[in-house]
């Protein structure tokens, strides 16, 4: 295997860098785009202990964001701010699952969020996400694994915080379960993209970047099968396309529209 | 003066910056400072950071800065924070460990499996009859915690530590 120490060792082969950059959007998109619908939560949680929690995990989570989007302007891309915030929704890589709205309503007014697709939508993606990073912790591009073991010490706090919650409703009144159990249905169905790996996996592969989509898929539904009570029949799908292709829904609009808001209307602005 | 003693000196000066969200601890008791070189009047540092997500690196990095330009030989100073390096929680020194009761705030366990539950002894009273209220405390480096005891609620730094991975 041939490991690429610095950037200027990726960007000497055109294809190595387009697949390692293809992985690393990837990467910064869904924990970007898990951050924003964990942060319009704030105040909302079921209990301030939560509320804590909740926002400690979803700032932590936007810093792991950032390390994947500066590995992506060390290799020129652009800057980790404009990345973030003015890319349209077709150049966006997170999986569609996860820009799906909490719910109806605004964090401002009337937010009619769930808690149960917020549980599972969490579990689910903290097992995942842990899957990944463990399949990049040995890449070939030395930076990117060394920020996946980094982020990957710090995230076990939030996978076993998720866990613990989805757990304990299963384990709730009549009520609970099925509210869970509808959302994991629901998640069945639109998880298969956050999954895979897109246009670009085979070079991902091949380049030793990540080990295999297959295997990031198999050892994810391991954990998740130890974990649900019940596990859906039918197979995994992606019922609104593969947001690793480009494709979105109206909610990463929604989403987009509300985190740029500021920035857009003062670009000059130093935070 | 030579440049190992000049290095001495700025090891000393860094020993005087208090992280901001844990006052009376140092950066480098922290295990913050991985490396210090000093060529003649120019200082380079090279800083590793605790969590991903913490905000106070930029402050500790100006704070940092700050310190050693004050010293008077030097004419230059570079602060960077890479992630070349891992931090864990036992970068921390014995110093710092001591450090961080003062404030309240337990050590990390020395025992700790990632993903396990863990506990720590009070910083008060010393008990080991604590619970945990919060794994997630006013930052993301610290935990909640009470102790049966003393009846005190305390805080304890976050044990992060490297992790094995499973090898393919």
């Amino acid at each position: 295997m041939t490991i690429r120490e610095t950037a200027a060792d990726a960007k000497q082969d055109p294809s190595y860098l387009k697949a390692l950059t293809e992985l690393l959007y990837q990467l910064a998109d869904d924990d970007f785009i898990t951050s924003f619908r964990g942060s319009e939560w704030l105040g909302l949680a079921p209990h301030i202990e939560e509320d804590v929690a909740y926002s400690s995990i979803t700032q932590n989570t936007m810093g792991h964001a950032v390390l994947f989007y500066d590995l992506l302007e060390e290799l020129g891309a652009g800057k980790a701010d404009v990345l973030a915030h003015e890319r349209p929704p077709k150049e966006r890589r997170n999986g569609i699952y996860l820009e799906k709205k909490n719910g109806e309503g605004s964090y401002l007014e009337e937010p009619y969020y769930d808690w149960a697709l917020t549980v599972v939508r969490n579990y689910l993606y903290e097992t995942f996400k842990k899957t990944k990073l463990e399949a990049v912790a040995t890449s070939s591009y030395q930076p990117l694994a060394m920020v996946a073991q980094k982020v990957l010490m710090e995230q076990t706090y939030h996978l076993a915080h998720w866990k613990m919650w989805l757990k304990q409703l299963q384990g709730s009144n009549d009520d609970a379960r099925k509210r869970i159990q509808s959302r994991i249905k629901e998640a069945w169905n639109e998880f298969q993209d956050v999954l895979e790996l897109g246009s670009e996996s085979q070079s991902m592969e091949q380049f030793n970047l990540i080990t295999g989509e297959q295997i990031v898929k198999e050892r994810w539904l391991e954990d998740v099968t130890a974990t649900l009570n019940n596990i859906p029949d039918a197979p995994l799908d992606k019922r609104y396309g593969s947001g690793r292709n480009g494709e979105h829904t109206a909610d990463l609009e929604q989403a987009l529209g509300i985190l740029a808001e500021v920035y857009v209307s003062d670009k000059q602005a130093i935070w | 003066m030579k440049d190992n003693q000049r290095q001495t000196e700025i090891l000393a000066v860094l020993k005087t910056v208090d992280d901001p969200e844990l006052p009376s601890v140092s950066v480098f008791d922290l295990g913050m400072v991985h490396d210090v070189v000093v060529l003649q009047s120019r200082v380079f540092i090279s800083m590793v950071p605790t969590f991903a997500g913490c905000p106070a690196l930029e402050i500790i990095e100006a704070n940092v800065q700050k310190a050693v330009d004050a010293v008077d030989w030097v004419k230059e100073c570079q602060v960077e924070f890479s992630f070349k390096h891992n931090w864990s929680t036992d970068s921390i020194t014995a110093v710092g460990r001591e450090n961080l009761k003062k404030h309240g705030i337990s050590p990390p366990p020395k025992n700790y499996h990632p993903g396990e539950e863990w506990t720590v002894d009070c910083p008060y009273c010393g008990s080991d009859y604590t619970s945990m209220d919060n794994v997630f405390g006013p930052t993301a480096c610290r935990s909640i915690l009470y102790c049966g005891s003393c009846k005190n609620p305390f805080e304890a730094m976050k044990p992060v530590i490297k992790q094995s991975i499973i090898q393919n």
